[in-house]
């Protein structure tokens, strides 16, 4: 059914929704950002493969893009995990992120840097 | 795995004086909303069967089917995804003046 899947997808397109028209953070476009995330991504490989290459969490084979089988790299898998699980993660670093930044806007005024 | 996120991400707050860690309420406000949102999605992926935790690789406490550890994620994930962001946006600032 790849239910997991299509939950992901979705997740991704609501939290870039969120990011640019809800919020309107525009992180999404913003260099700072995706440099963020790129070494994110690169501790989701690292910390998702423990989880997930150990068996801690395990898929059902019908949620996901993937046959089920726990292989490094291939059959829907990058570092033992479900390539599901990247979009999962880019959401929830997205919105975390995202509701960070807009509630700075709010909470207390922006903090001019003095380098500016 | 936890703490290996934490060991890596809050040493950053220290050594580019990031002012995060003392906005407690800020924290709280922006994490939660995301932290229920997913956590409603892990409850429902995981009683669905969608995926499960290894009893005999996590803490034995449960709270509605998840291992605590897995409310701790929604937490630590996106406070070491904001540590990161803002550090990142400390040395993109440093580098534009200097």
């Amino acid at each position: 059914m790849t239910s997991y899947a299509v939950a992901a997808g979705v997740a991704v397109l609501v939290a870039i929704l969120a990011d640019l028209v809800l919020l309107r953070t525009a992180l999404t476009r913003s260099r700072t950002w995706w440099t963020a995330y790129g070494i994110v991504v690169g501790f989701q490989l690292i910390t998702n493969g423990w989880l997930t290459g150990r068996g801690i969490v395990r898929y059902s084979d019908e949620a996901i893009l993937g046959s089920g089988h726990i292989v490094f790299i291939g059959d829907g898998r990058i570092a033992y995990a479900p390539v599901e699980d990247l979009a999962f993660g880019f959401a929830l670093v997205l919105m975390g992120c995202a509701m960070w930044v807009w509630t700075g806007a709010r909470i207390r005024p922006p903090e001019t840097p003095s380098s500016a | 795995m936890l703490a290996f996120v934490l060991i890596g991400t809050l040493p950053l707050h220290r050594y580019y004086r990031l002012s995060v860690l003392r906005q407690p309420m800020r924290l709280l406000m922006a994490i939660a909303p995301v932290a229920v949102v997913f956590i409603t999605w892990d409850l429902l992926a995981t009683s669905s069967g969608q995926w499960q935790f290894d009893p005999a690789q996590t803490f034995g406490m449960r709270l509605w089917g998840l291992p605590l550890e897995e409310y701790a994620f929604f937490v630590v994930i996106p406070l070491a995804g904001i540590l990161t962001f803002e550090a990142v946006k400390v040395v993109r600032e440093g580098r534009r003046s200097a």
